[in-house]
C-alpha cells in the first residue's frame, strides 16, 4: 500500500517505521527537515520536505496515487485541513486524522473524517489502568 | 447585526473598528493577550482572549446567535476550521474566511466555505488589470453556480478578428455580453456585431470553461468548443 504520513513527530516517525517494516511504500512529509532524525536508521521509505496544507506540495509528492493518508502534525487545524484535502481534493480512499481537541474531533468525525483524539483515548486508557490497579500497599522489601 | 471576528492582527483590528463604526455589535477573539488587550483599550470592551477554534471559547463568544463570523487569522487552516465549526456546530448563517494561498479559494469552496477573501488574489488581479497585454481578466465571480464575468482583449492575430459575434464558437454556457472598442466605447453586441482587433470583450462563462473561452477569443487558429481544433498552430 502507498501511504503518505504528514508530520514526522514521535507518532509520525514511529508509524512510518512500523509501516515501512511491514513492507508498505511509505512517504513521510514534514516542514522541518530536522524532524527526520526521529526516523530509525533502518527506515527505507521516502522523506519529503514541505507543507502538507499546500496543494502543490501534496501534488508533488503524489498524494493522488496514495492508498492512504495520515495527518499527525502538532496542529489540529493543519491535520483537519490536510486530511480533507487528501480526501476531497485528491480522492485518497483511506484518510486518518489526529485531532487533540475532543470536541473538534467529534465534529469532524460527524463530517465523515476518520479521526482519533489522543486526549480521549489516552484519558480512557489511563482510567482503565487505574481501575485495574489493585489498592494494596507495597510490601516491605519490594 | 452581531459579527464575530476571529484574529486581531492588522486585518482583524481595522475590520473590527470599521464594523463598530458602522454600528454593528462586534466581538473579536484573539489568542495573544497583548493583541486582545489592544482591541479592548482602543475599541472598547469587545475582545475575548482565547483560541477561536476551541468550542468552549466559541460558545462563550455566542457563536450560536452570531449573524456572521469572519475569520482573519494569518493561517488558512485556522480560518477554515473556524468557518467549518461555525457552520456545522453553531449554524451561523454566514461565514467568511481570509486566505493567504490563492489556491485555497477553490479548496475552501469544495469544503463548504463559499465566501473567501484573499489579498494575494486581489493583488494578482490588480497586476492583471494593469498589464494590458494579459488576455483574460476575471471581473467578478458570481456567487454560486460557478459562473464568472471575465474580460478578454482580442489580439491582432486572433482568429475572431473581423468575424461576427454570432459566428464565434464559444464554450458551453458562455455568452458575450459587451464589446468595448479601443476608444472605450461599449456596445451590447447583436449577432451581426463584428469583432475588431483590440476590442475588449466582456463575457459570462463557467469557471471551468475560462481557458476555452480565452482560447476562443485570442487564439490565432480556429477554436472548437472544447479547445483548439489544430493545437499545432498555437
Amino acid at each position: 500500500m502507498k501511504i503518505v504520513i504528514m508530520g514526522c513527530g514521535r507518532v509520525g516517525a514511529e508509524l512510518a517505521s512500523m509501516l515501512d517494516q511491514e513492507g508498505h511504500d511509505v512517504t513521510i512529509l514534514d516542514v522541518n527537515p530536522g524532524a527526520f532524525r526521529r526516523l530509525p536508521p533502518v527506515y527505507g521509505g521516502k522523506r519529503e520536505v514541505g507543507n502538507g496544507i499546500d496543494q502543490d506540495v501534496l501534488a508533488r509528492i503524489g498524494v493522488e496515487k496514495a492508498d492512504a493518508f495520515v495527518a499527525v502534525t502538532q496542529g489540529d487545524n493543519r491535520n483537519v485541513m490536510a486530511a480533507q484535502m487528501a480526501k476531497h481534493i485528491f480522492g485518497v480512499l483511506r484518510v486518518v486524522c489526529r485531532i487533540y481537541d475532543p470536541i473538534r474531533e467529534e465534529i469532524y468525525h460527524m463530517l465523515g473524517l476518520e479521526t482519533i483524539s489522543p486526549t480521549k483515548v489516552g484519558a480512557r486508557l489511563l482510567k482503565e489502568a487505574l481501575e485495574r490497579e489493585p489498592a494494596t500497599p507495597p510490601k516491605a522489601g519490594e | 447585526m452581531y459579527v464575530i471576528v476571529v484574529g486581531a492582527g492588522k486585518v482583524g483590528y481595522y475590520l473590527a473598528k470599521e464594523l463598530v463604526d458602522q454600528g454593528h455589535e462586534v466581538l473579536v477573539i484573539e489568542k495573544d493577550a497583548a493583541k486582545a488587550e489592544r482591541i479592548a483599550e482602543e475599541l472598547g470592551d469587545i475582545s475575548l482572549m482565547g483560541d477561536g477554534c476551541e468550542a468552549s471559547i466559541m460558545e462563550m463568544a455566542g457563536f450560536g446567535r452570531a449573524d456572521m463570523v469572519i475569520s482573519v487569522t494569518g493561517d488558512d487552516e485556522d480560518n477554515l476550521v473556524v468557518c467549518q465549526m461555525a457552520k456545522v456546530k453553531f449554524n451561523v448563517p454566514r461565514s467568511m474566511a481570509r486566505i493567504n494561498n490563492p489556491k485555497n479559494e477553490e479548496i475552501f469552496r469544495k469544503l463548504g466555505i463559499d465566501s473567501t477573501v484573499s489579498a494575494t488574489t486581489a493583488i494578482l488581479a490588480q497586476i492583471e488589470q494593469e498589464l494590458p497585454t494579459h488576455p483574460l481578466i476575471k471581473l467578478l465571480r458570481l456567487k454560486g453556480g460557478g459562473l464568472e464575468i471575465v474580460e478578454v482583449k482580442v489580439p491582432e492575430d486572433s482568429a475572431v478578428v473581423g468575424r461576427r459575434v454570432g459566428d464565434i464558437v464559444l464554450p458551453p454556457q458562455s455568452l458575450i455580453a459587451l464589446v468595448i472598442d479601443e476608444n472605450g466605447e461599449p456596445r451590447v453586441p447583436g449577432g451581426d456585431t463584428v469583432v475588431q482587433a483590440g476590442d475588449e470583450v466582456v463575457a459570462v462563462t463557467r469557471t471551468e470553461n475560462e481557458d476555452a473561452l480565452r482560447g476562443a477569443l485570442t487564439a490565432p487558429t480556429a477554436y472548437g468548443p472544447y479547445g483548439p481544433i489544430d493545437a499545432q498552430k498555437r
